[in-house]
């Protein structure tokens, strides 16, 4: 919470004694220059309205902070590449373009290569205040995209990727991904038989996966932290060399959760450690978000119907258990509920 | 135009989507009745205050509070606050101490010296008070400020009434209630003091006065027979209080006992134990839970030393000794007489039994129906004859200070209404901000700000206030523990949170606008609104 004793700050800078902190996304007590990037009228607004994301699309919600963060930063100096999926789907169908951001979309897998590119040709041409920003899925950053994602960190290109994390295909009818967590639900792991819901086991996580790059900078993010959120975007424009950010973006449709729970549900995952908020800088683990409010894993999954076959008259005690433990392991590796530690 | 190959139609802006169309249901900003405002006896806009305050704003934040109420001091220091006893931060840590914060305003506002003005042009119509207390002078403020010409006839040598004659010093300094009525005068109220009304159709039609509010209190203790010898001092707690008050030497011995069980037995315990009693009893008929008499009074006599004799009646007395009966709860909570009787020693006691209302002076009044020693009036205040009014401890109510202005405010408007030959009608109240509208996440961990409180010693000999005010930095800090139940606090969150950009901020203290163009109706801004002032609503088909 507080600045750590060692002159480092862990986290962003966060106001005691106001009626609400800084856990809203504005407060009209404290000074315009410590507010965060979303509470200023004069937001970018980086994806605008009229864009065709569902009801309550966590993605469409992150995108915009994200972006709109990294716009600041930059005094409006990037050029954002896009991989293939829902946010470059639901953002522009021909010939409309939700995007306030210079933005091009090429294919599925390339996202990093095309960031890549853009990165070189600046250097070129010399426009050193102009960053490059490429963003993708889940699907298109840890699984199709995920060799150009390998290369562009151990190359160390300067590009920050920021994949927003919906834990599924979600843009082509909800189908696994290498991100979906175990006992999920999707169409492809139906919840029915033997071993319903995605298989335990198996996955990765990719923000440790980047971090045995030793790059730079590796962050997990939520859209339930806002002001979490924004310190490591501008954080990361700060630096040079490849960065990584992992933004948990519930899915409504996929998740089948109601609209209106889309932070809600963002949140239970980060209070019941299933989604641990850290971040890295060359290889090292240096700040987590403190779990705030300890909830069971249960109270996570019970607000999504894609957890819906482990509960009912018969719950499946078992495979809830082994998500609480990978919620106890989460905790424990993280520190989540260390003192000291900001939250 | 030449267009890029394979380009067939012009790029264009997704705001010509207009997603809108998508929604089922439109979020709508609402403002609900937090518990603190429901409960307040004076109708005062607590949370809008408190907003104020938080702010820094102290000025703004003390005409809130007197546009309800014209004795702020007075009121954070001797109201009950039912207000915290709604409030919903109780259920997250402690309720907010808005008691605290409206002393510190009220304070404030002496020490700076805010004035209010009169807010109309003069009506030329002339309204008599009867009873100088906290109603007759709520009253007054309300009428002044609405333009008509106010006299108030007080009986006593000063004004205040029960906040005087009533309230002990150490819970109610004078300089405070002198200021707070000076500021009231000050707006053209005349109060005549010594003026006993005898005969109030003769006063009103001799004055020509177009209105009456009544408001003279209940003063007349209430006696109980007790056989008893001529050694032993027995008086009423009014009596006791009052002679303090002036300064007078009242000799009450070494021991004294004190029958009964609500407020004014407590502020007579303390008052003898800072009149030079070495012991005091309270003795009560019912147990600590059935007593009147608020739990904070009865804590605080505890901590000055005050002693109590729980489940007791006083039989007699012969000798400097008292003969009590050890009392049971029936079934009903209802306490009966047991048959045990003992003896207690003491010089002196104050009987606390309750008081009655002077009614000799409403004889000839047409219409009035007095009924349980009390005035009967309507829902506006009116007694049954036309164009007099009453309130305060003389009707039906709770009998508090704060219940008392209340009246005042509501009888001034009832009476503004009377003399412009039409009806009030109280605006519609808004649906109550219940603590499962609030979205708890949203607020920080704040524990309540203690008041400092007078050391003991000091407590049992003099009469200095006992309870202390806020410094201006914890004063803030308590403002700000206001959860702001149903009342947009202007957080952000709404525009934050909705993922079609379809909120706008229209500027400070003007809050929020919606975009029905783009907004889906998912919700979210409604889920994530700490404080419960958005409201869903099904779209019409």
């Amino acid at each position: 919470m507080e600045a750590a004793t060692n002159g480092q700050t862990v986290g962003p800078a966060r106001v005691r004694f106001y009626q609400t902190g800084t856990f809203t996304v504005g407060n009209r007590l404290l000074d315009v220059s410590v507010q965060s990037v979303q509470s200023d009228p004069r937001r970018n607004n980086s994806l605008n309205s009229g864009h065709r994301a569902c009801q309550g699309c966590g993605e469409a919600l992150g995108a915009r902070y994200a972006l709109d963060a990294a716009m600041r930063a930059t005094k409006n100096r990037i050029v954002v590449a896009n991989a293939t999926g829902c946010l470059e789907v639901f953002s522009t169908p021909y010939p409309e373009s939700s995007w306030r951001v210079p933005w091009l979309h090429s294919l599925f897998g390339n996202a990093p290569a095309v960031a890549t590119g853009i990165a070189a040709a600046l250097k070129v041409k010399g426009k050193d205040d102009v960053r490059v920003v490429a963003q993708g899925g889940d699907g298109g950053t840890v699984d199709i995209g995920f060799g150009c994602l390998s290369g562009m960190f151990e190359r160390n290109d300067d590009v920050l990727y920021i994949c927003y994390d919906n834990e599924a295909y979600m843009n082509t009818g909800v189908q696994r991904s290498s991100a979906t967590p175990a006992g999920a639900k999707t169409n492809t792991t139906p919840g029915v038989g033997e071993e319903p819901g995605n298989v335990f086991g198996q996955g990765k996580s990719v923000p440790l996966i980047a971090m045995a790059h030793g790059i730079p900078y590796v962050a997990t993010a939520s859209v339930a932290d806002l002001r979490d959120l924004e310190y490591k975007v501008q954080k990361a424009m700060g630096l040079h060399g490849a960065r990584y950010i992992h933004v948990h973006v519930p899915c409504p449709l996929g998740w089948g959760s109601a609209p209106s729970d889309t932070i809600r549900v963002a949140r239970l995952a980060i209070e019941s450690g299933l989604f641990p908020v850290f971040e890295a800088e060359w290889g090292e683990v240096t700040g987590r978000r403190r779990i705030r409010d300890l909830v069971p894993a249960q109270a996570y999954l019970e607000a999504q119907g894609r957890f819906r076959h482990l509960f009912g008259k018969h719950p499946d005690t078992r495979r809830i258990a082994w998500i609480q433990d990978i919620a106890n392991r989460n905790i424990r590796r993280f520190g989540l509920l260390d003192e000291g530690v900001q939250s | 135009m030449k267009k890029p190959f394979a380009i067939t139609l012009d790029v264009g802006s997704s705001l010509a989507n207009k997603t809108g169309s998508w929604r089922t249901e439109r979020p709508m900003y609402v403002d609900r009745l937090p518990p603190c405002n429901a409960s307040c006896p004076s109708g005062e806009n607590i949370q809008r205050w408190l907003f104020l305050a938080e702010e820094g704003d102290y000025e703004g934040a003390w005409r809130e509070i007197m546009v309800n109420n014209p004795l702020p001091a007075i009121m954070g220091r001797v109201c009950y606050h039912p207000c915290e006893g709604g409030c919903n931060r109780a259920q997250l840590d402690h309720p907010v101490g808005i008691h605290a914060v409206e002393r510190f305003l009220g304070d404030e506002a002496i020490r700076r010296g805010w004035r209010v003005e009169v807010g109309s042009p003069p009506t030329g119509k002339r309204v008599l008070i009867v009873g100088a207390g906290p109603s007759g002078l709520s009253c007054a403020y309300h009428l002044a400020r609405m333009g008509h010409g106010v006299t108030i006839l007080e009986a006593g040598p000063m004004a205040g009434g029960m906040m005087r004659f009533a309230i002990p010093k150490y819970r109610l300094p004078r300089e405070i209630v002198d200021a707070e009525i000076q500021r009231i005068v000050e707006m053209g109220v005349e109060i005549r003091l010594n003026q006993k009304v005898t005969d109030l159709e003769a006063t009103r039609r001799e004055g020509g006065y177009d209105a009456v509010f009544l408001a003279v209190g209940a003063h007349i203790a209430k006696r109980a027979y007790l056989p008893a010898g001529d050694a032993t001092k027995i008086l009423d707690a009014l009596s006791l209080l009052r002679e303090a008050e002036r300064g007078e030497q009242v000799l009450l011995g070494r021991r004294v006992l004190i029958y009964g069980g609500g407020n004014t037995a407590l502020d007579a315990a303390r008052s003898a134990k800072r009149l030079g009693a070495a012991e005091t009893i309270v003795v009560y008929r019912r147990t600590r839970e059935r007593m009147p008499a608020h739990d904070e009074e009865v804590r605080e006599a505890l901590d000055e030393g005050v002693m109590f004799r729980w489940l007791t009646t006083i039989k007699g007395e012969q000798g400097g000794s008292f003969q009590v009966e050890k009392m049971a709860l029936d079934g009903e909570g209802r306490p009966q007489p047991t048959g045990e009787f003992d003896t207690i020693e003491a010089d002196a006691l104050v009987l606390a039994l309750g008081q009655d209302v002077d009614l000799s002076f409403l004889g000839s009044v047409p219409g009035l129906a007095v009924e349980d020693g009390v005035v009967r009036v309507g829902r506006d205040m009116m007694t049954g004859c036309r164009g007099v009014f009453a309130g305060g401890d003389m009707v039906p109510a709770e009998r508090t200070v704060t219940v008392a202005v209340g009246h005042g405010k509501k009888a001034a408007r009832n009476i503004d209404a009377f003399l412009s030959d039409t009806t009030y009608t109280a605006p519609e109240k808004h649906e109550l901000a219940t603590f499962d509208r609030i979205n708890t996440w949203y607020y920080a961990d704040a524990p309540r700000t203690m008041q400092v409180t007078l050391e003991r010693a000091r407590r049992e000999s003099t009469f200095e206030e006992v309870v202390q005010g806020l410094e201006e930095s914890n004063a803030l800090f308590e403002a700000r523990r206001c959860l702001s139940c149903g009342n947009c606090f202007e957080c952000d969150n709404c525009f934050g949170v909705c993922p079609d950009n379809a909120i706008s901020k229209l500027g400070r203290h003007n809050r929020y606008g919606i975009n029905y163009d783009y907004c889906k109706g998912c919700g979210l801004c409604a889920a994530e609104c700490p404080c419960g002032a958005i409201r869903m609503e099904p779209e019409s088909t």
